[in-house]
């Protein structure tokens, strides 16, 4: 059964960020569906009355002392940047250009 | 001296205290064996001769002067001082690459050193490089790594498991006594249940993740790969603890008893008594007969050395798999988006920012990594977020209430297969993805749970070697320690223990192919 049609495919690729070719999109919206088929299953089991779980161990919060830490150094944070000037980094524009 | 690098890691650390070999000597032996066979195997993505010599040239000092210090000072070196170790490839060692096996971070280097790092470094361990993994740990297989499949030290036509695959077959192919995996599937307990060595998946939260790179942070755990359990106790006794940037490393005390395991005697001895559930669920349709059959002689072994072995139901066993396939993707999705082009990594695109992005990820990563992402934003999207990853959450919580019923009757560990079938051929499972994310259907409900598992090997079939799977209560690593200490000392003498991997003198030959070759084979199709 097939759950999500192939603009469905589209739309959560732009979420994700992710620019597939057209030859991806389809081979995904076929494994996608494959693969959503086997989360029927869950249907079966009424969780209405169940608590969720999203951490296994039952650690008490646990805050740090509130001390300064000295942070990576900015050159060695640089090293790693497609592109800086400055001591910054240099970011591809986010508004404009259109 | 006979080949160092058939010993275990703590007889080479013997042999180094004792003045009987030194550190750069056990180096340059491990490493001869990782650049002779490497074209073959691909278990290794970088063999650091230059790096690793250094760091042995150091550890033979810091011997030389405990010595001439006296005993006590010998004494007090780390276990592992001077011992050749491998990490996988998304451990940050300062100043060299942690590729997740990934394009998307081909040229960066890590600013800085793992939590697990800087405690290997202060043990004097011996890095001699990093090892090959499905992308982003991804994978059950290796075949979903950006640099090429790795091979299996016993059949190269065959995969090493994964994602840990590099890992898990340096060690199999003696190319290092111990390495580091990482596991939030099963991706280091199927492959060392693949490759025929010991592999633990600790009790989340008892390695720091500091400095590794994230797939499913409620999931993952740092782990140890050994050819024995004393060796994997050690290495996992370097590593854990809690470490302050990560606030899920749990402040449990770490026990000395993972150093002074029982001798081989005493270990037989103290399987009398132990109680043993066998999950009936984990001997799922489609097993292989082979493995059926050794797992089962397995645990009748552990029975006539005095065990207490029942069936029990783990009956939520059969959500395991759909329950991870929406947790895990939709960890890594949000986790994931970090790799955006702007900070670190290549930057692929010339246009504004949505536009960088779209190409850097769109060509950055893999298949199998784009599916995940895919999966994980779907479930996490909209509309859709209770129907899947709130159901997925309750589900759990489900899968959870199974093991801890049994650890309220009592039961000292679960026994059970770690994987249905014997190392695949590369390309059986590429082209269908839900069959490959079956190969973890017996160990994914562990990592649910955040238990402590462990493979050890418990024989062959039809040539390959079969994991026996070692699940405990949470924080009860010695007692799995202790029974896979019985399990080896009861079957010492077994005839498949002297038995090395089958195709290490192939993988010796300079005309052998590469993985990337045979994978790319008629009849091996990779598909994406």
């Amino acid at each position: 059964m097939a759950i999500l049609s192939r603009s469905d495919v589209e739309h959560v690729a732009h979420l994700a960020r992710l620019g597939l070719t057209a030859a991806e999109l389809d081979r995904l919206e076929g494994q996608l569906n494959h693969i959503l088929d086997q989360y029927a299953i869950l249907a079966r089991l009424d969780t209405e009355h169940i608590p969720p779980t999203a951490q296994t161990i039952e650690l008490e919060s646990i805050l740090r002392d509130d001390v300064v830490i000295p942070s990576l150094p900015v050159e060695a944070v640089l090293l790693n940047a497609p592109a800086h000037e400055g001591g910054f980094i240099v970011v591809p524009p986010v508004l404009g250009g259109e | 001296m006979t080949d160092a690098t058939r010993l275990t890691a703590l007889h080479q650390a013997a042999l180094l205290r004792a003045g009987h070999a030194s550190s750069r000597d056990l180096a340059a032996a491990h490493l001869d064996g990782a650049e002779r066979e490497n074209h073959a195997l691909n278990a290794w993505l970088v063999i650091d001769r230059q790096g690793a010599l250094e760091q042995a040239d150091a550890a033979d000092a810091r011997i030389a002067a405990a010595r001439a210090e006296g005993p006590a000072a010998l004494a007090r070196l780390h276990p592992l001082a001077g011992v050749p170790i491998a990490l996988k490839d998304l451990v940050s060692v300062r100043g060299g690459q942690a590729t997740a096996g990934s394009r998307i971070l081909e040229g960066y280097r890590a600013p800085y050193d793992a939590h697990i790092t800087e405690r290997l470094k202060d043990a004097g361990a011996v890095i001699l490089g990093k090892t090959n993994m499905d992308e982003f740990a991804m994978g059950s297989s290796t075949e979903h790594s950006a640099y090429g499949p790795t091979a299996n030290p016993w059949a190269l036509d065959r995969v090493p498991g994964g994602s840990s695959g590099g890992s898990a077959a340096s060690v199999a192919a003696y190319h290092a006594p111990i390495s580091i995996g990482t596991d939030t599937g099963g991706s280091i307990r199927q492959p060392a249940a693949l490759c025929g060595i010991v592999g633990l998946k600790p009790t989340y939260g008892r390695v720091s993740r500091y400095g590794i790179i994230a797939f499913a942070s409620s999931l993952d755990q740092v782990g140890p790969f050994a050819r024995d359990t004393r060796d994997a106790a050690a290495l996992l006794h370097a590593v854990a603890g809690r470490d302050e940037r990560d606030s899920t490393s749990a402040p449990i005390p770490v026990p000395d008893r993972w150093l002074s395991l029982p001798g081989p005697a005493e270990a037989a001895a103290s399987l009398k008594g132990r109680r043993l559930g066998l999950p009936r669920e984990y001997f799922v349709d489609g097993m292989e007969p082979g493995v059926e059959a050794r797992v089962r002689e397995a645990v009748r072994a552990l029975e006539d050395a005095g065990a207490i072995v029942e069936e029990v139901s783990l009956p939520h066993t059969e959500y395991g798999l759909a329950t991870y396939y929406i947790v895990a993707p939709a960890e890594a999705s949000a986790n994931l988006a970090r790799y955006d082009g702007v900070r670190f990594g290549p930057r692929l695109g010339d246009g504004d920012v949505l536009a960088n992005y779209l190409a850097t990820r769109g060509q950055g990563f893999g298949p199998e990594v784009k599916r995940r992402i895919m999966l994980g934003t779907y479930a996490l999207s909209a509309g859709y977020y209770d129907a899947f990853y709130l159901k997925a959450q309750k589900v759990r919580t489900l899968i959870k209430a199974d093991f801890d019923a049994l650890w309220a009757q009592g039961f000292d560990a679960l026994v059970a297969p770690t994987t249905s079938g014997v190392a695949f051929r590369f390309g059986a499972k590429m082209a269908d993805p839900v069959a490959m994310y079956l190969s973890d259907a017996c160990t994914l409900p562990v990592n649910m749970a955040g238990l402590p598992g462990m493979s050890i090997p418990c024989g062959l079939s039809e040539g390959l070697p079969v994991g026996l799977q070692l699940i405990g209560a949470p924080w009860a690593e010695t007692g799995l320690f202790e029974l896979a200490c019985g399990y080896e000392a009861i079957t010492a003498d077994a005839p498949w223990r002297a038995q090395e991997p089958s195709a290490l003198a192939l993988a010796a030959d300079p005309a052998t192919p590469t993985p990337r070759q045979r994978a790319a084979a008629p009849g091996a199709g990779l598909a994406g």
